[in-house]
């Protein structure tokens, strides 16, 4: 299949490739770019394991293509941190024990992180609804609300 | 160290996106492999004709039963029963008939879309009564199982428990009923991935499994190679619940990478994970005799499990929730007749709580029906025949070992039972009971190093549980180093030690004593250096390690192991080495509109002898409530006709989320420092969803004055029952 060239904004640092135009956001980040951070499960948009922000919106990155990434900015979990070193709400994710097996982390982080972009103060049914797309089978959602209050408060 | 709430070994790399899981790993040059299978339950293949996909650009090799080693190999953890590949038959949706390996996964998509299998449908066994009709189709070939007096039926095996007289026994009341537990399926958010390469005249595999010693046993009997030959690599599972347990696609991708010379890679979607692993569905037929005040007299347990078409471990669920059946009762007279059976369905293997779930549905509802005939408070009723600590419940086997009694009052209170509740709520309690482990070996091997940090090489999966951070607590405990100091190992076959598996919440208990113990050896060798070197008793490990090894430098070894013996003759092999013991309680609101229920609170409360990490033992047993009310409130697999799961993904068989926890939430423990592990600590983590279904069901009845035995409790099955009682 023809590739299509794209310039696209990844953690800051802009970027000119070549994408096949049926190539996912998801399949670019993470066999393109090595981004392995965003974690695929259902390839349907049904899970949220693989959000990341496209200008600042939370996305499934799976129901995105590589070429809607043209002339935007992506932000995955590896441009929340600065060399290794966790920020606020990452912080708070450890601190409140929100973290089991932890795949589905990264996803739970950004659409958190989308959320308090919105609205920095949110109540518990809330983040409830904020964070209702992106599945946990271990089931640590009482602890992922708590980290992500506690991050508000924190005014991440 | 001992009782705090240590930080998740590991949990930076996870919430920094830098965790490594097994999807993550990309080897240079790996092949990418995908399956092809049928869109039925059950069909005997004619014809597969493949030339069409082998001429797609990039193909390397397509796999059948036929380009397989003849006869086809078969495996499991129990019964080598399962092929490689279908062989003649496809039997269950979803098994592949063959395998497609190219350079990219899109050529592998696309060729396997061309594989064309000419197959002709068959009638299938979807259920326990289609199992038991004499004229239903054999699962399985009778050869299978030639010594096997049951191989001529579907009947996999039956199984006699008992003790007393059940037909003697005398009773006020007998509440006779029948329950049903549906299917459900694991659905670890990480789908299940395998990838092999060869090695070195061997293979080396990478599976997320909480078994890497059993894979590598199945492994080497396959291809004929020395264990020393098969190296198993497993990376921290993204959640497994028993799913990653045993082997499934591991033999094909070591096949295929030695085929090819290639490594090869084989990630399964969502929907494809979702034919490979679920819990054993079953349907239980209990009599249960009591005395006016509510003392159990007998129980009398029929109850036919319907596993998939291959045994896996189901057998083994089978045959230990069932020695439990009766719960952690006095019954003075028990019977349990159980059947498993065959069917062409996905196979059913281990998940968390071990058959427990199943078991406790029926043995929790039975007391509610009595209690409401004879006019007794539920959670009196349970004191009333609760065993007490020290009692042979199972006769002649391992003793009550915790206050039971005292885990059902604390759940009873943070529910506020008894006090006055508003119309439309109900209140539910109920218990559960799991035999833990019953034979293990765990063996740790601990390097003190000569600046006083630590390596602990352990054969533990860590996939959620926390079994790294808790290694660590006890090995920086006995050392008395800094946690910060010690890194944990584990995962790697031919780095770590044996360990038989990560199941039955054991890992706490078994490889815990055996990190303890390698590190009370490093400790002897220590005062014995010291002594030796003639230094008085306090100085710090550092300062006589430098004493003791000076420029030349050096390490201290340890070895630990923890072991509990095959016991012939004992129904299971061995007696339980603990109990998982839980109560939960819940309150909830129905809707008797829609027939929605709203759970306002919800208790959990393990008996876990000692919380090493309360944080961690909170987010088990919370975590495992929420799992829980999956199967409670909305998780079963449904099957057509033809026995084709139409609910395969996320949309249609539906998890709780975040929208779907109760209001409030509270995972209680009680420590008696009364379990074997270190510390009097028990195993963990399961408890949480073993007795889910009929607290929450006990809640709704309360709350409506329906009375429903089938699981899930969805909206339209309450909405229903309350439109039958109101007739």
């Amino acid at each position: 299949m023809s590739s299509t060239p794209i310039r696209v904004t990844v953690n800051g640092a802009e970027r000119e490739v070549e994408v096949a135009p049926n190539t996912t956001l998801l399949d670019f980040l993470r066999d393109r770019l090595q981004l392995t951070g965003t974690k695929e499960c259902c390839d349907l948009g049904e899970c949220g394991a693989c959000t990341v922000l496209l200008d600042g919106r939370a996305v499934n990155s799976c129901l995105m293509l590589a070429v809607e990434g043209d002339a935007r900015e992506v932000t995955t979990i590896e441009g929340l941190s600065e060399n290794g070193r966790p920020n606020a709400l990452q912080d708070a994710f450890l601190a409140k024990g929100a973290v089991q097996c932890g795949f589905c982390i990264p996803g739970q982080v950004m659409a958190a992180r989308y959320l308090l972009s919105r609205n920095p103060h949110p109540t518990l049914a809330e983040v409830r609804e904020g964070l209702s797309g992106n599945l946990c089978r271990c089931g640590g959602y009482v602890q992922i609300c708590e980290a992500v209050l506690a991050a508000s408060e924190a005014g991440t | 160290m001992i009782g705090t709430s240590q930080p998740r070994a590991g949990g930076l790399a996870r919430v920094t996106g830098r965790q490594q899981f097994i999807a993550d790993i990309n080897l240079d040059h790996a092949l990418h492999v995908k399956l092809v299978h049928l869109d039925c339950g059950h069909a005997r293949i004619v014809a597969i004709d493949t030339a069409a996909a082998s001429e797609v650009y990039g193909v390397v090799a397509i796999l059948t039963a036929a380009d397989l080693p003849q006869p086809v190999p078969r495996f499991g953890p129990v019964h080598d029963d399962r092929p490689i590949l279908a062989v003649g038959e496809t039997k269950y949706h979803g098994q592949p008939v063959a395998a497609v390996a190219a350079e990219t996964k899109e050529a592998a998509e696309a060729a396997a879309e061309l594989v064309r299998v000419e197959y002709e449908a068959l009638p299938g066994v979807y259920t326990v009564a289609a199992a038991l009709d004499p004229a239903a189709p054999l699962v399985q070939e009778p050869g299978l199982r030639p010594d096997d007096p049951l191989r001529h039926s579907n009947v996999l095996r039956e199984l006699n428990y008992g003790w007393g007289d059940v037909e003697a026994a005398k009773a006020d009341l007998v509440v006779e009923n029948s329950y049903a537990f549906p299917m459900v399926t694991h659905f670890a958010i990480e789908p299940h991935a395998f990838i092999a390469a060869p090695d070195d005249g061997g293979v080396v595999i990478w599976t997320a499994t909480q078994n890497p010693f059993q894979t590598q046993r199945i492994i080497a009997r396959v291809l004929g190679l020395p264990l020393a030959r098969v190296r198993v690599i497993a990376p921290d599972p993204g959640g497994a619940f028993g799913g990653k347990q045993h082997p499934k696609y591991e033999p094909l991708v070591a096949l295929l990478a030695l085929r090819t010379g290639r490594p090869v890679r084989l990630l399964l979607t969502l929907e494809e994970t979702f034919q490979e692993v679920r819990r054993t569905s079953c349907e239980i037929h209990v009599r249960t005799g009591f005395q006016a005040d509510g003392t159990i007299s007998f129980q009398d347990i029929q109850s036919d499990f319907l596993l998939g078409a291959y045994a896996d471990v189901a057998e083994r669920v089978i045959t230990k929730a069932n020695y439990l059946a009766c719960g952690p009762y006095r019954v003075p007279d028990a019977r349990i007749t159980v059947r498993a059976l065959l069917s062409h369905t996905t196979p059913s293997t281990a998940f968390r709580g071990f058959g427990t779930p199943q078991v406790s549905w029926a043995h929790e509802s039975q007391l509610d029906d009595a209690a409401r005939c004879l006019g007794l408070d539920r959670v009196d009723i349970r004191l009333r025949n609760l065993a007490r600590k020290g009692e042979a419940f199972v006769p002649g086997d391992t003793p009550c070992d915790g206050d039971w009694a005292e885990s059902v009052r604390k759940a009873a209170g943070a529910i506020e039972w008894g006090s006055p509740i508003a119309a439309g709520r109900g209140r539910g309690l109920a218990v559960a009971i799991k035999a833990s482990a019953t034979t293990g070996a765990s063996y740790s091997i601990v390097r003190l190093h000569w600046d006083g940090s630590a390596t602990v090489l352990a054969g533990t999966s860590d996939m959620g549980q926390g079994a790294r951070t808790v290694l660590a607590q006890v090995a920086a405990h006995e050392l008395g180093i800094p946690i910060d100091s010690i890194k944990v190992v584990m995962g790697d076959t031919a780095a770590v030690p044996f360990d038989l598996q990560t199941s039955a919440s054991r890992s706490t208990v078994f490889m815990g004593q055996a990190v303890a113990r390698a590190c009370r050896d490093i400790n002897a060798q220590l005062r014995q250096m010291a002594a030796d070197l003639g230094l008085v008793a306090n100085v710090s490990v550092v300062e006589l390690l430098r004493a003791r090894f000076s420029e030349v430098r050096g390490e201290v070894i340890g070895v630990g192991s923890y072991r509990s013996e095959h016991q012939p003759g004992h129904p299971l092999g061995g007696s339980p080495s603990f109990y998982e013991f839980s109560c939960t309680a819940s309150e909830v609101e129905v809707d008797e509109g829609t027939g929605q229920i709203l759970l306002v609170r919800h208790v959990t409360v393990a008996d876990v002898g000692k919380a090493l990490n309360p944080q961690h033992v909170e987010m088990q047993d919370e975590g495992a409530a929420v799992m829980g009310l999956g199967h409670t409130l909305m998780e079963h697999i449904l099957l057509d006709d033809s026995g084709r799961i139409r609910n395969l993904g996320a949309l249609d068989y539906r998890i709780p989320t975040t929208k779907d926890l109760p209001l409030e939430m509270f995972a209680l423990v009680v420590e008696n420092a009364d379990g074997p592990g270190p510390y009097g600590s028990k195993g963990a983590g399961e408890g949480g969803l073993m007795a889910t279904a009929p607290a929450v069901a006990s809640a709704v009845t309360e709350a409506t004055g329906v009375v429903i035995r089938d699981l899930p409790l969805t909206p339209e099955r309450v909405w229903r029952a309350i439109q039958s009682r109101d007739l």
